[in-house]
């Protein structure tokens, strides 16, 4: 079976909201003092592909398409034990638009060759468009199923357990498939070994540009004819919260209790 | 091609997100003199069906038993099918998992663009911009769609619904399709977890628990305080990735996006991407043994307290029992 996650580097999403700051010209985070990381769904995607490779063998190879900096997520990725990474340089617009995306990694996973499972995560935690992994299996002629937490295979093919609102469905497929992971408790990404990631940087990386590529690179590098992003602004919406006294904790619960009481009898 | 169609599930009947999703709808058509289309897809029920009809210019039913339950492929089919019929400018669909899971696929096969999430829909001469909060919910994006059809998924409960009309209502049309497709990727088993009456997303109190109740036990104590006031129960990413509470109670970004009365955060830090699935929340309080908690900042009134001493005598208050 060939497996490709899909990863993207984005700027670290748990940056508090009192250091977040915006570059408007370039209508982005700021890089600030922010570390870059892989994005948490991503890595919930790699583990489930290293579960299901231990369950039911296979090849993995990581796929990004970033700038150069996205060779640290790719190493990480192969510290966790992916078998292959490769890396398709943007050297286009800084933010593509997720149609854009969809088409450069459909272009370098039809380079890479035969594929039987392609896995996304669900969301990236910077723009959080939830669109990659379904502009990528139509791009790819492919079904697509989303917020999948567990991948188990059979006779028949592929079993995806999925999260849906009210509890989980499961979903027999037969690959080629794309799927969109979710976080769950058991892909919980697992943290690689000192040695391993010393020995992921001795390990071939593969480097495209666009132009390796069959596709419309000019397009891709433009960017933007999906949807653009025309301002971003940091809303404000504080609200002055009242910090319940009283003399002992009995008093003050008893005071929260009032205010509950007060605004659910509004309700 | 100017019209607007709405597209709903039966399942969810006529529910906040489908009256948010006609509202802004309407709102849409009205402002753009275009019709606003709603197409209701699967076993159709018929209080739903005349509430979609007093709002929408037309309404199209489609069920037969290819999707008498929700299937993505099968799905997909009917709803290109039928954009390519009405060829509308703007298809509107709400936020839930298969909304999300089409949305894009839809945008693709006919060649627009798609965006979600959108909690602010306007036209800009002759194009279509959205709102949508981006970098897990600490900045706020203008996103202006350069294909069309332009096919949106709303955080619906967020729109205001549409009055009803009571003289001209809309005929109810059935459409009938060809979905014998050998689909390759199959639903074959569905599983609710049982949960309380209401769904969350619909609930008007919520209780919801974080990383700091330290276990799946402390969430039994949440219960009780929760039933206590009638409440349905949420609770943290972390909360859900430690396993001690099932995935579908995830509140935030990532999960459920609710509109409460009121939402009590305990031991939750109120990190961005939690904040951004209450942002339709009207009032927030919060139990943390922390005062510099993020969540403050989001709270009409809270607690600075460790849970243990405070949960429990707040059951016992609000429940009448305290001795
Ligand atoms: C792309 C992305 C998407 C995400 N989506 C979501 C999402 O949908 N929903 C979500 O919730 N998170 C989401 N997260 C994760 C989010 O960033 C936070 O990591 C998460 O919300 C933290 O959960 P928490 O508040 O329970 O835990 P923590 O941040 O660890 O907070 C625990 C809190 O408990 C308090 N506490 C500890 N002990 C006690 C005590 N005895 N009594 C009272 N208080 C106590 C602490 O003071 C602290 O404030 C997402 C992250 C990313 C990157």
């Amino acid at each position: 079976m060939n497996i490709v996650v899909c990863i993207k580097q984005i700027l670290d999403p748990e940056v508090p909201a009192r250091d977040f700051r915006i570059d408007s010209e370039r209508r982005e985070a700021a890089r600030g003092s922010a570390n870059l990381v892989t994005n948490i769904f991503c890595e919930n995607a790699l583990e489930t592909a290293l579960q299901f490779r231990e369950r039911a063998g296979g090849r993995i190879t990581v796929l990004s398409f970033g700038s150069e900096s996205a060779e640290d997520s790719l190493r990480k990725a192969l510290a966790m034990k992916a078998d292959a990474a490769a890396l398709v340089i943007n050297d286009g617009h800084p933010h593509p638009d997720p149609f854009a995306v969809a088409r450069a990694l459909a272009a370098a996973i039809r380079k890479i060759g035969d594929f039987d499972l392609i896995l996304v995560g669900r969301e990236s935690g910077d723009w959080g468009a939830g669109q990659t992994g379904a502009l990528l299996a139509e791009e790819l002629g492919v079904p697509c199923v989303n917020f999948v937490d567990h991948i188990d295979s059979d006779s028949d093919g592929l079993r995806l357990k999925r999260q849906t609102d009210a509890g989980w469905e499961i979903f027999a497929a037969k690959p080629p498939v794309v799927v969109t992971i979710t976080n769950d408790e058991h892909n919980v990404p697992r943290v690689p070994k000192t040695r391993d990631v010393m020995m992921s940087y001795r390990q071939t990386l593969t480097k495209w540009t666009l132009d390796d590529l069959d596709t419309d690179a000019a397009s891709i590098r433009a960017a933007n004819s999906y949807y653009e992003i025309v301002d971003l602004l940091i809303p404000v919406k504080e609200t002055q919260c009242e910090f319940i006294e009283g003399d002992s904790l009995e008093s003050r619960v008893e005071n929260l209790a009032r205010r509950i009481q007060e605004v659910t009898d509004a309700l | 091609m100017s019209d607007i169609l709405a597209i709903l599930f039966a399942s969810a009947g006529f529910d906040g997100a489908t009256q948010g999703i006609l509202g802004e709808g309407r709102r849409l058509a009205d402002t753009l003199s275009c019709k606003l289309h709603a197409l209701i897809i699967g076993p159709q029920n018929e209080p739903m069906n005349s509430s979609v009809a007093a709002i929408a210019d037309r309404v199209i039913a489609v069920d037969q038993s290819e999707i008498s339950e929700y299937d993505t492929e099968p799905y997909l089919c009917v709803l290109v099918a039928v954009c390519k019929q009405l060829s509308p400018r703007v298809a509107l669909l709400a936020n839930d998992t298969y909304s999300q899971e089409l949305a894009p696929r839809l945008a693709h096969r006919l060649g627009g663009s798609a965006v979600g999430d959108v909690t602010e829909l306007k036209s800009h001469l002759d194009a279509l911009r959205v709102t949508r909060s981006v970098y897990g919910g600490k900045a706020a994006a203008i996103i202006e769609l350069k294909r069309y059809p332009a096919v949106v998924w709303l955080r619906a409960r967020a729109f205001a619904p549409a009055e009803m009309r009571t003289e001209r209502v809309a005929q109810i049309e059935k459409f009938t399709l060809d979905l014998s497709g050998d689909f390759r990727a199959c639903i074959i088993e569905r599983k609710r977890e049982a949960s309380g009456a209401t769904r969350l997303e619909d609930a008007q109190v919520i209780v919801s628990g974080g990383r700091g109740l330290g276990g799946p036990e402390p969430f039994e104590e949440l219960r009780q305080l929760a039933d206590a006031i009638g409440a349905q129960m949420g609770a943290s990413r972390a909360a859900c990735d430690a396993g001690w509470v099932p995935p579908s109670w995830q509140v935030g970004q990532t999960g459920k996006k609710v509109a409460p009365g009121l939402y009590i955060a305990v031991a939750i830090s109120g990190a961005s991407q939690h904040l951004a699935g209450i942002s339709d929340a009207k009032v927030v309080a919060a139990i943390n043994i922390d005062p510099d908690a993020p969540i403050f900042k989001r709270c009409r009134f809270g607690i600075v307290e460790d849970y243990r001493k405070v949960v429990p005598l707040l059951r016992e208050t609000l429940s009448g029992t305290k001795k």
